[in-house]
């Protein structure tokens, strides 16, 4: 026999998940305990010593979150993963197995507003350094390279502009330096894009948005792609040298291709703590098996009201990577042909007043600082998720003075836009 | 064979037919990647024999040291190298002394020797390269997926709770033909640096 090859759909509902051991519960079920008993002391150490396969406390491992792994792994085509408490934790664990005092980061300038904010300050109080690069022209990311830059940080669709990355092209950079490329997959979620196999060698997500997608549960994850050679000279001691916490294990040595994991798992996560609750787990990964179907709906959604606001006399313009003409839609179509994503921007001809008056006239779609979940949802960036920012930053990172940014839901599009007729007219 | 990737059924087979495991280089150093290997397969039922002159007089988990594969004196199905790639020759000329001949032999993750590898298949050997026993054991009857690992296997049967010395069933519904994209691509970038 030979094997077949299961689809999105199929990996979906079924990847990491099977009838429960004990009970037969076909459904995962939500583990929420913080602690998991021992056979013996032998269990016990090598349990501890990373010997064997098993479960110690929940701080390094749960079975519900487990199956979360696995199920992100299989849908972004890497090793292994890790869950974690949200996006920001995910960005914070990869970065401590890669960077110490001194080293460098070259980023994206296109990033959600939190994470710039992440970068700029907190990560500056740990000793690393940001180098800020431009998306739109690759030269950018090779001239911010130094003997100090140990990571390349992107967004696949960048929050809260909507463009779409040239992983390809910022990946080649990434492999002539000889750093990993950390791909930051949130609003593309691998239903639309699959950065490992664009070049990418890990991948984080905020579950929070899209893969959860109904706004209830926070969570992280990175997703190991197996593609980095740790170990190729001393760059990365965490994954290459003895690693005194656990006895002198060499991590890349023992655990392979699914190594840095491991590291995130029992160097990150085991002391750094952020870890996700299995309810939230459960949460999202009931979420994730209609990610498909969602995301189309997104997109397919997201488009319609798209052409709706190009064609409305209120609106400047559109920043939609999905609409022909668009800037980004020649990327879109090769990195996400299914749909662009359903966050993007557009501008008032009012500027900020009439973007302020948008927002609260609208009935069905809900001011708040989220993105990715069934409902439609919008927000002024320039006061709130960017609002720390300087106008000149607000402008690079996409979300100027009279930019408005929608998350578009899954409902009925006819109803999105009808709503969305009625504020601007108002 | 392709000894870029193989196929789940190819691992499968292997390790579901061998019984007795002689393993070259395996260390009493509980923080080796052989300790940990030689361990998890004899708690999966494994018939292990450590092979190390270094260590001959002691034992292994239970298990006596022996200095070659020729003073096992007893037919082992497979022989499982730990030594580095420039290490791997000598000991596959010694496993094809052996009569009679091991079913498999098998060289751990990173080690890789084409050239002993053509001739152990020139005589019905099979051989697997840069792979652990471990991991692809854990892998295909999905033990490893409490580590957040994609086992690359589905299956709506009941799970097994594994106790000391259970073999555990490797018959899972494999996905993506037991190689992602991605462990392709590590497997050629290593390839291309080295
Ligand atoms: C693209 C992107 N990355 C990371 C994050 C941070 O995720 P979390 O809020 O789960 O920490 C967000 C949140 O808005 C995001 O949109």
């Amino acid at each position: 026999m030979t094997d077949r090859l299961p689809g999105f759909s199929t990996l979906a509902v079924h990847a990491g998940a099977q009838p429960d051991p004990t009970t037969g519960a076909r459904a995962t079920p939500i583990y929420q305990t913080t602690s998991f008993v021992f056979n013996d002391a032998d269990h016990a150490a090598s349990l501890f010593g990373l010997q064997s396969f098993g479960n110690i406390y929940t701080r390094i491992g749960n079975p519900t979150n487990a199956v979360l792994e696995e199920r992100v792994a299989a849908l972004e085509g890497g090793t292994a993963a890790l869950a974690v408490a949200s996006g920001h934790a995910a960005q914070v664990v990869v970065l401590q197995q890669l960077m110490k005092p001194g080293d460098e980061i070259v980023a994206a300038r296109k990033l959600y507003g939190g994470s710039i904010n992440q970068f700029t300050h907190a990560f500056k109080s740990f000793g690393w350094n940001v180098a800020w690069a431009d998306p739109d022209e690759i030269e950018s990311f090779e001239r911010a390279v130094t003997p100090h830059t140990k990571a390349i940080f992107i967004e696949s669709i960048a929050n809260p502009s909507g463009s779409v990355t040239d992983i390809e092209a910022i990946a080649a950079v990434a492999r002539k330096a000889g750093v990993p490329l950390i791909v930051d997959n949130t609003l593309a979620t691998p239903y639309l894009i699959k950065p490992i196999d664009h070049g990418a060698d890990i991948v984080v997500h905020s579950l929070t948005k899209f893969l959860g997608g109904h706004g209830n549960s926070l969570g992280g994850i990175i997703v190991d792609g197996g593609t980095f050679d740790w170990s190729k000279d001393n760059k990365y001691p965490m994954l290459s040298e003895p690693r005194p916490e656990y006895h002198g294990i060499k991590i890349q040595e023992t655990f392979g291709n699914f190594a840095f994991a491991i590291a995130c798992r029992v160097l990150g996560l085991r002391d750094l703590g952020p870890a996700l609750s299995p309810f939230n787990a459960f949460m999202i990964l009931t979420g994730i098996e209609t990610l498909p179907l969602r995301m189309q709906k997104h997109c397919d959604n997201a488009k319609a009201v798209a052409e709706f606001l190009a064609g409305h006399p209120a609106v400047a313009s559109v920043n939609y990577a999905g609409l022909p003409g668009d800037k980004y839609n020649n990327l879109a179509r090769k990195y996400a042909p299914k749909g662009a994503g359903a966050v993007f921007t557009f501008s008032l001809k009012g500027g900020y007043d009439a973007g302020v008056n948008l927002v609260s006239n609208l009935r069905l779609f809900s001011h708040l600082a989220n993105v990715g979940d069934t409902r439609s949802l919008v927000i002024h960036p320039a006061s709130t998720t960017h609002s720390q920012l300087d106008d000149a930053a607000k402008v690079k990172s996409g979300a100027a003075p009279d930019v408005v940014r929608l998350s578009i839901g899954i409902e009925d599009k006819d109803d999105l836009i009808a709503d969305l007729d009625q504020a601007l007219g108002a | 064979m392709n000894h870029d990737t193989y196929p789940d059924n190819y691992i499968r087979g292997i390790l579901n037919s061998v019984k007795s495991i002689a393993m070259v280089g395996a260390s009493p150093v509980n923080v080796r990647p052989s300790y940990f290997a030689f361990k998890y397969l004899a708690e999966r039922g494994y018939d292990m024999i450590p092979v190390n002159p270094g260590h001959v007089g002691k034992s292994l988990l239970g298990k006596p040291f022996v200095a070659s594969l020729a003073d096992i004196g007893r037919p082992i199905d497979m022989v499982d190298i730990f030594r580095n790639s420039s290490h791997i020759m000598p000991v596959v000329e010694e496993a094809l002394r052996l009569s009679p001949l091991p079913k498999v032999i098998w060289m751990q993750l990173g080690a890789r020797d084409d050239a002993a590898a053509a001739k152990a298949e020139a005589v019905g050997i099979k051989v697997v390269m840069n792979r652990c026993p471990k991991i692809e054991y854990g892998r295909l009857s999905s033990e490893i997926s409490w580590m957040g690992v994609n086992s690359r296997t589905l299956s709506s049967k009941r799970a097994p709770m594994p106790t000391q010395g259970m073999r555990l069933s490797l018959n899972r519904m494999s996905v993506g033909g037991g190689e992602t994209a991605a462990s392709d691509r590590a497997a050629k970038n290593k390839t291309e640096t080295t």
